[in-house]
């Protein structure tokens, strides 16, 4: 028994300590990190096989929340139970935090620098293209008829003209769907509802775009 | 202060679909409604959070908190955003649930996937022209044409996002000093 525990121990602090390699490791958020953990969770250290990380994938693109994060959670608790996936989590969150903690400390000495100031002035143009950018990738994926289109040009003028709470828009969102595809069908209409190629290379597979 | 904030991105968390960029305008909502941060500094805190590394909404949600209430604020944000993340993937991994098959599954993120467009599409333009009230000013101007160029190294250079970042810092320098 005490062994049992001690090998729990030891897993859960290598758990730890990959995620804490593989979080702050990625800029431009967690779509970054999948290559990533593919090499050192599967590649590296066969903790989890072709299968099992397409079923990552899915899982952690689908449900809410970054799919960085997910993904952590994922290969934690397949690997330890909940205390894994704790240990996962926290390897791959707490790097991130302290560094934008100290950045924000940095920010408080060195912000009225003109040199800075300009700099981010700049950035602030770099950043809309990168939210442009997840835009169109997402679009790509999730814009692929008429109908969805509408929703989102919707989506977008429900916030901008009715400054509705996004919150509630997404809460809708989860039914709109299923609501929409039924009622085609009851006009008589099938869907095809994603673009994802029935035989998907390898490349799409693990690489894709988008994550949900 | 620290119950709130992290009350208040635990119900984020849960409607986080898509991370990211998506989850900014749910943030910048409840940054306005609380009155957590100035517009300018939430932009600011979105920038920052965009070039840490890490994932974009817990950096967000890290910075907002920080700022709101200290490094307290901080870590209670950043947890309230990532606990359902935690919880729902143990849930569905332990009951061995497959997303692919379900067809309601299929039609929800059919439905799901052009609003999470449309949310990032919207942090883009709320990020881009949050002010409005100074009007249409040089700085608008140059701003676009960052952008631009930016858009330009991205796709037709397929450069890395931090080289990106670091080229638009450097043209912030020379433009604006």
């Amino acid at each position: 028994m005490q062994r049992d525990w001690r090998q729990q121990l030891k897993v859960c602090g290598e758990l730890f300590a990959v995620f804490t390699k593989i979080g702050p490791s990625t800029f431009g958020g967690g779509y970054a990190m999948i290559p990533i953990i593919e090499r050192e969770v599967v590649d590296k250290r066969q903790w989890l096989d072709e299968a099992e990380l397409a079923d990552m994938m899915s899982l952690a693109g689908s449900a809410p929340g970054g799919v960085g994060v997910n993904s952590a959670v994922f290969v934690g608790y397949r690997k330890a139970g909940i205390a894994g996936a704790i240990a996962s989590i926290v390897g791959v969150t707490l790097p991130a935090l302290l560094i934008v903690i100290a950045l924000s400390l940095a920010y408080v000495f060195f912000g009225t620098n003109p040199k800075l100031v300009a700099a981010l002035k700049g950035i602030h143009g770099a950043v809309i293209a990168l939210i442009l950018m997840a835009a169109y990738r997402m679009a790509k994926a999730a814009v692929i008829d008429k109908t969805t289109a509408g929703v989102a040009i919707a989506t977008v003028l429900l916030q901008v003209v009715f400054k509705l709470n996004p919150i509630y828009i997404i809460l809708i969102g989860l039914f709109a769907g299923i609501a929409i595809i039924k009622g085609k069908e009851l006009l008589g209409q099938r869907t095809n509802m994603d673009k994802i190629p029935s035989h998907p290379s390898t490349q799409e597979l693990f690489a894709p775009e988008y994550y949900i | 202060m620290i119950w709130q904030l992290f009350f208040t991105f635990l119900k984020i968390g849960c409607v986080s679909f898509g991370g990211g960029y998506a989850v900014i305008p749910m943030i910048q909502y409840e940054v306005e409604a609380h009155g957590w941060l100035e517009p300018e500094r939430f932009q600011q805190a979105v920038a920052m959070a965009g070039m840490s590394p890490g994932p974009i909404s817990t950096n967000t949600a890290t910075l907002v908190g920080y700022d709101a209430a200290g490094i307290p604020g901080g870590i209670a944000a950043t947890l309230g955003m990532v606990l359902p993340s935690l919880a729902i993937i143990v849930l569905l991994s332990a009951l061995f649930f497959r997303f692919q098959g379900s067809k309601w599954i299929k039609s929800s993120l059919y439905g799901l996937r052009p609003i999470i467009t449309g949310m990032i599409a919207y942090a883009a333009l709320h990020f881009g022209f949050l002010s409005g009230k100074e009007g249409f000013t040089w700085t608008t101007v140059s701003t676009l044409v960052i952008c631009a160029g930016c858009l330009v190294l991205l796709t037709r250079y397929k450069l890395h996002p931090l080289a990106v970042i670091a080229a638009a810092g450097v043209a912030g320098i020379v433009i604006y000093t």
